[in-house]
């Protein structure tokens, strides 16, 4: 834990910003093909579970490099504390969304036999 | 290249390798254990980034728990392989790369260029431990927590309300 702070500092000496939010783009737009290109609903939700997870590390990669730019007036403490919370809440967000899409798409296989987005374009069974 | 690049470059490597298995494997399976790999990986990159409540919540939730309700409902559905190959010649991969494209400009010269060289020092060293963001959670943020735990609620009782349903 001592080690910690040093460390931060090294890190953000060294690598700069951009690596980590191109590795966030990156992420993200495979994230955005793979929900046009698949058919399967699931991998369709892990996809959007992919954009989700880019859009965690570009708020934790402003939170460790930019919190003395503020927040709207704002010290450091809440800049750095208002990512991370970004985070939280959207993990919790995703486990909710997951657990109800996957509800509805076995819902949908019992009644159809079948998951196929294409296939699935009506309300109407 | 110092020790610290070192370790970014390969760990995001490992995260893209897990980001195009998800979405050009054809097994789900695969697909959801490629994104596993990817989700590790991400943990790992936060605690390179010095957020070690963050990191450690990102592999129990997400590469944990979120990860196993995959699992169980693609073994339940026993979908069909064969179906579900994404054809690279297709219209809509295209027009996604396209997408994806115009994306990434967008981002390129309006996120990443203005922060290029930005390699700013942090003012709070010890923003990532969990006695930290526990204080902040439990304070400033009581309020969005407990909306939070009422929206999983929800969720818990809507999925179990869709799933004992007779259709």
């Amino acid at each position: 834990m001592l080690l910690m702070p040093n460390l931060l500092a090294t890190i953000t000496e060294e690598i700069p910003l951009g690596w980590f939010l191109a590795l966030g783009f990156v992420m993200f737009a495979l994230g955005g093909i793979g929900v046009v290109v698949r058919r399967n609903p699931v991998v369709v939700f892990m996809c959007i579970e992919l954009m989700l997870n880019s859009v965690n590390l570009t708020f934790l990669a402003f939170t460790a490099y930019l919190p003395n730019t503020g927040l709207g007036g704002k010290t450091a403490e809440h800049a750095a504390m208002a990512g991370q919370a970004s985070i939280i809440f959207v993990m919790a967000i995703a486990a909710a969304e997951v657990a109800v899409g996957l509800g509805i798409i076995m819902a949908i296989f019992r009644q159809r036999n079948d998951v196929d987005v294409d296939d699935m374009s009506t309300m109407r069974s | 290249m110092t020790s610290n690049q070192i370790a970014f470059i390969v760990m995001a490597i490992v995260a893209l390798f897990g980001a195009l298995g998800v979405v050009f494997f054809h097994s789900p399976i695969r697909a959801a254990l490629a994104l596993v790999l990817n989700f590790f990986t991400l943990g790992l990159i936060y605690f390179l980034l010095g957020a070690q409540m963050i990191g450690i919540s990102q592999i129990m939730v997400y590469a944990g728990a979120i990860m196993v309700l995959f699992l169980f409902v693609i073994m339940m559905l026993r979908s069909d392989e064969t179906k579900d190959k994404p054809q690279l010649g297709e219209r809509r991969f295209l027009f996604s790369l396209l997408g994806a494209l115009a994306l990434g400009a967008v981002v390129f010269l309006k996120a990443i260029l203005p922060v290029m060289g930005s390699t700013t020092l942090s003012q709070v060293p010890d923003y990532g431990r969990p006695q930290y963001i526990g204080m902040r959670l439990f304070t400033e943020y009581v309020w969005p927590f407990e909306m939070i735990s009422i929206l999983l609620l929800v969720g818990i009782v809507g999925s179990i309300m869709l799933a004992k349903r007779k259709f």
